[in-house]
């Protein structure tokens, strides 16, 4: 037990690096996901079908292939990533799937007619999403969007596999100097589920606080 | 790209993906069954138990769900036996891994599938004389259970995925069978161009399967 309280600064470090990988990954599949979700429920067929595909294809595969796939594959395109960065593109494109999903089905559940009576009104198609359809569509995007946040930081585990020390990995090399494997399994357990029990009561409060809603 | 693409390794090789494969679609069965055990009685004692009882449910259910898969494999591998004092077979200590893991998910899905069985079909069952138990069998689970169904197929297919961490502690599945001929032959985008699209077919193809199977019993 005291190894794995000595251990304490080292594992600091490491959950450092799980939540930087997984705040530039959130970051990044939010802003693609919304956008590549708009285009799946308003864009024309050309756009339609490849964000489909897309969609399917990167929801469809395990996260470990795909991290594997873009960590080994991507230099035999002549793109060299450090290892940080193809885990940051791997996850974020995985998680970006996900995203357009959910964004998709927050714009497909505001009923027509809101956007017909904007379009009535002579609100431009910019105007009508900014104004109309986002904000209605915002109270049922955020819960979705939480689950996915955590399971961001719960995927975020498997960058320790490419050698990346995050939160899961600096608990391995602890346990390769001490042989203690199981006080420092459970303490990393704690410590990731500290972070994810915050977020998932965070998606069930904001989901009773719009449980008020009804069509 | 002055790179060459060249199958032949794996093609040599390719009963290493093949029978990977197999040991995936059983790991995920045999995890699902077991899950669905576990998952069916505790949301039982779940809906007809106490304050205490819903409270252990709750704590297993929000602890699996919010640790990565990865950590409960080690936790399950290296870490348990370390201090009961025993060893298992990796596969064996994967598929408990993945039941428990799976066993979460089934909680809430059958929770909330007993809570959406109408209650007038429970007083039906009381008004014809049957007991509790017969409530129960012929009732609530066949109603349960094609309320549940699109929720399952998902999950089936989602634990089907999530086979593929069984590599990290050597069982000889689909990724780790590719992570070989990755590691032996350095034919990276080909050994993988073959991985992701076995996956992705056998995953749509469990999808397909089940979303008939759904239609079959949907409830109108």
């Amino acid at each position: 037990m005291l190894y794995a309280i000595r251990s304490l600064p080292f594992l600091w470090q490491g959950l450092l690096v799980t939540l930087e990988v997984s705040a530039l990954v959130v970051f990044f599949s939010l802003i693609a996901g919304v956008i590549l979700g708009v285009g799946i429920v308003y864009g024309p067929p050309w756009l339609y079908w490849p964000i489909r595909i897309y969609s399917d294809f990167f929801r469809g595969i395990p996260l470990l292939v795909l991290i594997f796939f873009i960590y080994y594959g991507l230099p035999l395109f002549g793109l060299n990533f450090t290892n940080f960065g193809s885990v940051v593109l791997a996850l974020s494109a995985f998680e970006t799937a996900h995203i357009i999903e959910v964004v998709r089905g927050a714009i497909q559940s505001i009923p027509r007619g809101q956007n017909e009576a904007a379009k009535t009104i002579g609100l431009t198609f910019g105007k009508r999403l900014l104004y109309v359809i986002a904000p209605q569509a915002a109270r049922r995007f955020l819960p979705p969007w939480i689950n996915a946040v955590v399971d961001t930081v719960k995927g975020s585990a498997l960058v320790s596999l490419v050698g990346i020390v995050d939160l899961m990995l600096a608990i391995q090399q602890v346990i390769g100097r001490t042989y203690i494997p199981m006080p420092l399994y459970v303490l990393g357990a704690v410590m990731y589920f500290v972070i994810n029990y915050s977020l998932s009561s965070a998606s069930r409060a904001l989901e009773a606080r719009f449980a008020y809603i009804r069509e | 790209m002055t790179y060459h693409l060249n199958y032949d390794f794996i093609w040599r090789h390719f009963d290493r993906l093949g029978w990977g494969l197999v040991l995936s679609l059983e790991l995920a069965l045999i995890s699902i069954l077991i899950g669905m055990a576990i998952g069916l009685s505790l949301a039982l004692a779940y809906t007809g138990g106490g304050r205490f009882i819903r409270s252990l449910v709750a704590a297993y259910v929000e602890f699996i769900r919010n640790v990565p898969l990865l950590l409960l494999v080690y936790l399950v591998f290296y870490g348990v036996p370390s201090v009961g004092g025993f060893a298992y077979e990796a596969t064996a200590g994967f598929v408990i891994t993945l039941a428990v893991y799976a066993g979460a998910t089934m909680v809430e899905v059958f929770r909330a599938g007993l809570a959406a069985v109408p209650g007038g079909l429970t007083d039906a069952g009381k008004a014809i004389g049957l007991t509790g138990w017969q409530r129960l069998i012929w009732v609530r689970l066949p109603t349960m259970f094609r309320i549940v169904l699109p929720s399952l197929s998902n999950a089936y297919v989602s634990l089907f995925k999530d086979t593929s961490l069984a590599s990290v502690i050597a069982v000889p599945e689909l990724t780790y069978g590719a992570q070989w001929i990755n590691t032996n032959s350095f034919r990276v985008i080909e050994v993988w161009s073959v991985t992701a699209p076995m996956y992705l077919v056998t995953g749509y193809g469990l999808l397909f399967l089940l979303q008939r199977l759904e239609r079959r019993f949907a409830v109108h």
